[in-house]
């Protein structure tokens, strides 16, 4: 679904992605994980196709097309999906005014019909209930208002009602209680099939334990040093990221 | 157009020359209440004339380019007696209102008399200054500056009719009161209308003025408005300005309010060519409140300047202010917010936000907060941003499948969303919403040439 070969990117000529390797099945969720400022938001930002950061080297390929010359709204038609760290306010422009165009933008790309506004609001009312997101909310302006969680339950929200085919998330934990957390992690556990796949890009095994992972990897200073099963998560959790950080300065 | 004065097209006149062989004609056709002025009009106008930059208030507006050159000026109403729903169909058409037409300047002859509630008049300034003289000398050159704006002593020299809208003690209008402005010439003309609305105490009106060109030539409209809202009374003022870019309007509302009288204005230039508005609010009685707001969208060479002055004369009254434009292209705008707190003006309460959205480098806005207070126990803020497209919430829903040209317009009209929420006749907020979700789709047809694209076009279907 995702294969990710030797991606190079940087910011203001400052490298952050120094050849980074992925693939992803489907069907499979994968945890990057790493200490702060080891370039996993920007793998995210990077793969949805934010113009800030410049793509040096390196290929992506999304089901088998290559997203990086594609427009972030390409990419989105595609079928990939970003779940932001801080999902942005827009005030002015409803919840049902934006999704209802972002859901009917996919479809023409995909060569279908406008949805009709009663499947669409039957649509918002059975995902609804996926991730116990209140009826208030969607009747508001795009984020605007909502506390930290309710940002993050609206992007999950957001998900499983354009079901695109690979979700990165990014730090969709953080700033969760535990109660949050579950809906979060039952929204996702609750959409994923043989068919998707999912990234969840975290600082905290804590995630981990609500969504199961079928890979960890570890980024660190722009690269993934170190791959294994989900115990790997509990091993960082129980011994922090300094051993990972020595074994990498023992290879260079 | 028959009664026209032509004679200004190929001469080198000044308004004035040109009101001097004039007045003959325009006095004996005019009621004494509005000949009693213009003598001193034409003097302040002389001694004033058209404002340039040079003059403080028109700093960011020089019109004299404007107000010179070829155009023909008219002398007596047009004889226009077509069917208005043959030549004009409003935008706003589902709105249930009692609407009136006025044609360059002049009260439409065919405008019905639909049920108005019981001593509600509605109609025009000439024929009323003929019927009723005593009213509107009470009220006739009271609170507009004419002799001290050029603008409006021109006005005032030339004017013959507009509209009058006349509210009796306690009545409360519930349905909207439309005036459709409508500029219909073969020739380049220039307009001189003026109108007074006047609501005695405890009454209530909701007025809306739609400002529309249906020929392509060169306009110049010089509108003076005088309102007079008695204590307790409210007013709720709407000017949709939908105008070609060979206009030039002047709109001037100048309303003194009484005690707890309340009054919102919104100022909505959707499309023009050369725009300025002067909002005058004076606060007269204690616990008066005035809301002054305003959205100019604009692009090609447009240029608006919204000019607003929010008068505390008197202690505890609230004023607040909210002006919205979004440029484009090549356009240019103003905005100036005067507010006065006269020294005994104590527990005065002046809010004042001027927000601008600027799509191009070329586009350029001036934005002027000008607060004189005297008094000490008062609470007056003020803020004035430029700014651009907000590129996190343009790449957030980018990343959603929406593509950058409907997410620019969804920021737009995000924008301009604040202003719009004002508007609190539901069928008026809804037609103004769409209006401008049109007008940032490009989909706005002014009339009926199309006048968005800021081209020449030719034959039937041409472009300004």
């Amino acid at each position: 679904m995702l294969s990710i070969k030797n991606l190079h990117a940087k910011i203001d000529d400052k490298e952050i992605l120094r050849g980074v390797d992925l693939k992803v099945k489907p069907g499979e969720i994968h945890a990057i994980m790493g200490p702060n400022g080891s370039g996993k938001s920007t793998l995210a930002s990077v793969l949805a196709g934010h113009e800030m950061f410049e793509v040096s080297e390196g290929e992506v390929l999304f089901n088998g097309k290559d997203i990086l010359e594609m427009a972030p709204e390409d990419r989105a038609r595609e079928g990939l999906f970003l779940s932001f760290q801080y999902p942005v306010e827009i005030p002015g422009v409803s919840m049902v005014n934006f999704l209802r165009t972002s859901l009917n933008e996919i479809r023409k790309y995909k060569g279908q019909e406008p949805i009709s506004a009663s499947d669409f609001l039957k649509l918002m009312r059975e995902k609804k209930k996926l991730v116990d997101i209140d009826s208030k909310l969607t009747h508001r302006s795009v984020n605007e208002g909502f506390s930290g969680g309710e940002k993050k339950k609206n992007e999950i929200f957001q998900m499983v009602m354009l079901d695109p085919k690979l979700a990165i998330l990014d730090e969709t934990d953080s700033g969760l209680d535990i109660d949050a957390l579950r809906i979060v992690a039952n929204g996702v556990n609750n959409w994923k099939r043989p068919d998707n796949a999912t990234i969840l890009i975290t600082h905290y095994q804590r995630l981990l334990e609500y969504i199961v992972p079928d890979y960890v990897h570890v980024l660190y200073r722009g690269r993934i040093v170190k791959t294994g099963g989900k115990e790997l998560a509990q091993e960082l959790e129980a011994k922090g990221y300094d051993w990972i950080k020595k074994e990498f300065e023992e290879q260079v | 157009m028959d009664n026209a004065i032509k004679n200004i097209i190929g001469r080198d006149i000044s308004l004035s020359t040109l009101f001097e062989e004039n007045r003959q004609t325009i006095e004996d056709s005019s009621s004494k209440v509005l000949n009693n002025l213009r003598e001193q009009a034409l003097e302040a106008f002389l001694k004033l004339g058209i404002p340039s930059n040079k003059v403080e208030n028109y700093k960011y507006t020089n019109l004299q380019p404007y107000f010179s050159g070829d155009f023909s000026f008219s002398l007596n109403a047009p004889d226009f007696t077509g069917r208005m729903e043959d030549i004009f169909s409003c935008d706003v058409e589902t709105l249930d209102s009692f609407t009136i037409f006025i044609v360059n300047g002049w009260y439409y002859s065919n405008n019905g008399s639909a049920l108005l509630p019981e001593g509600v008049r509605v109609g025009s300034l000439a024929a009323l200054a003929k019927e009723d003289p005593s009213f509107v000398e009470k009220y006739y050159g009271k609170n507009a500056p004419w002799l001290s704006d050029g603008l409006v002593a021109l006005n005032t020299m030339f004017a013959r009719d507009g509209f009058y809208i006349h509210i009796p003690k306690g009545v409360v209008v519930e349905k909207p009161i439309q005036v459709v402005n409508i500029l219909l010439s073969e020739e380049p003309l220039m307009t001189n209308q003026r109108n007074l609305i006047v609501l005695e105490e405890n009454s209530e009106a909701r007025v809306l003025v739609c400002d529309h060109t249906l020929s392509s030539d060169r306009f110049v409209v010089n509108n003076v408005t005088e309102g007079f809202v008695a204590p307790n009374a409210r007013l709720d003022y709407y000017n949709l300005q939908n105008q070609h870019n060979a206009t030039t309007q002047v709109a001037g509302l100048y309303v003194d309010q009484k005690e707890n009288s309340y009054v919102k204005t919104n100022n909505l230039t959707l499309h023009t060519g050369v725009g300025r508005n002067n909002i005058v609010l004076k606060l007269l009685g204690k616990h008066a409140e005035g809301h002054a707001y305003g959205l100019y969208l604009l692009d090609k060479n447009q240029h608006v300047d919204n000019f607003s002055f929010i008068d505390h004369a008197v202690p505890e009254c609230f004023s607040d202010e909210l002006f919205k434009g979004v440029l484009d292209d090549h356009a240019t705008a103003a905005f100036t917010g005067k507010i006065m707190v006269r020294p005994d003006a104590q527990k005065t309460n002046a809010y004042q936000t001027n927000n601008n959205l600027l799509l191009t480098r070329d586009a350029k806005i001036n934005s002027r907060p000008q607060l004189e207070i005297y008094a000490d126990d008062v609470k007056c803020s003020h803020g004035a941003t430029v700014g651009q497209l907000d590129e996190e919430a343009m790449f957030y829903l980018r990343s959603r499948g929406i593509n950058k040209d409907e997410a620019t317009i969804l920021l737009m009209y995000a924008f301009a969303y604040e202003v719009i929420e004002k508007i609190k006749m539901d069928p008026l907020r809804e037609q103004i919403r769409s209006l401008v979700e049109k007008r940032f789709r490009g989909e706005l047809d002014k009339c009926h040439s199309c006048v968005v694209c800021g081209q020449k076009g030719t034959g039937n279907t041409s472009c300004l």
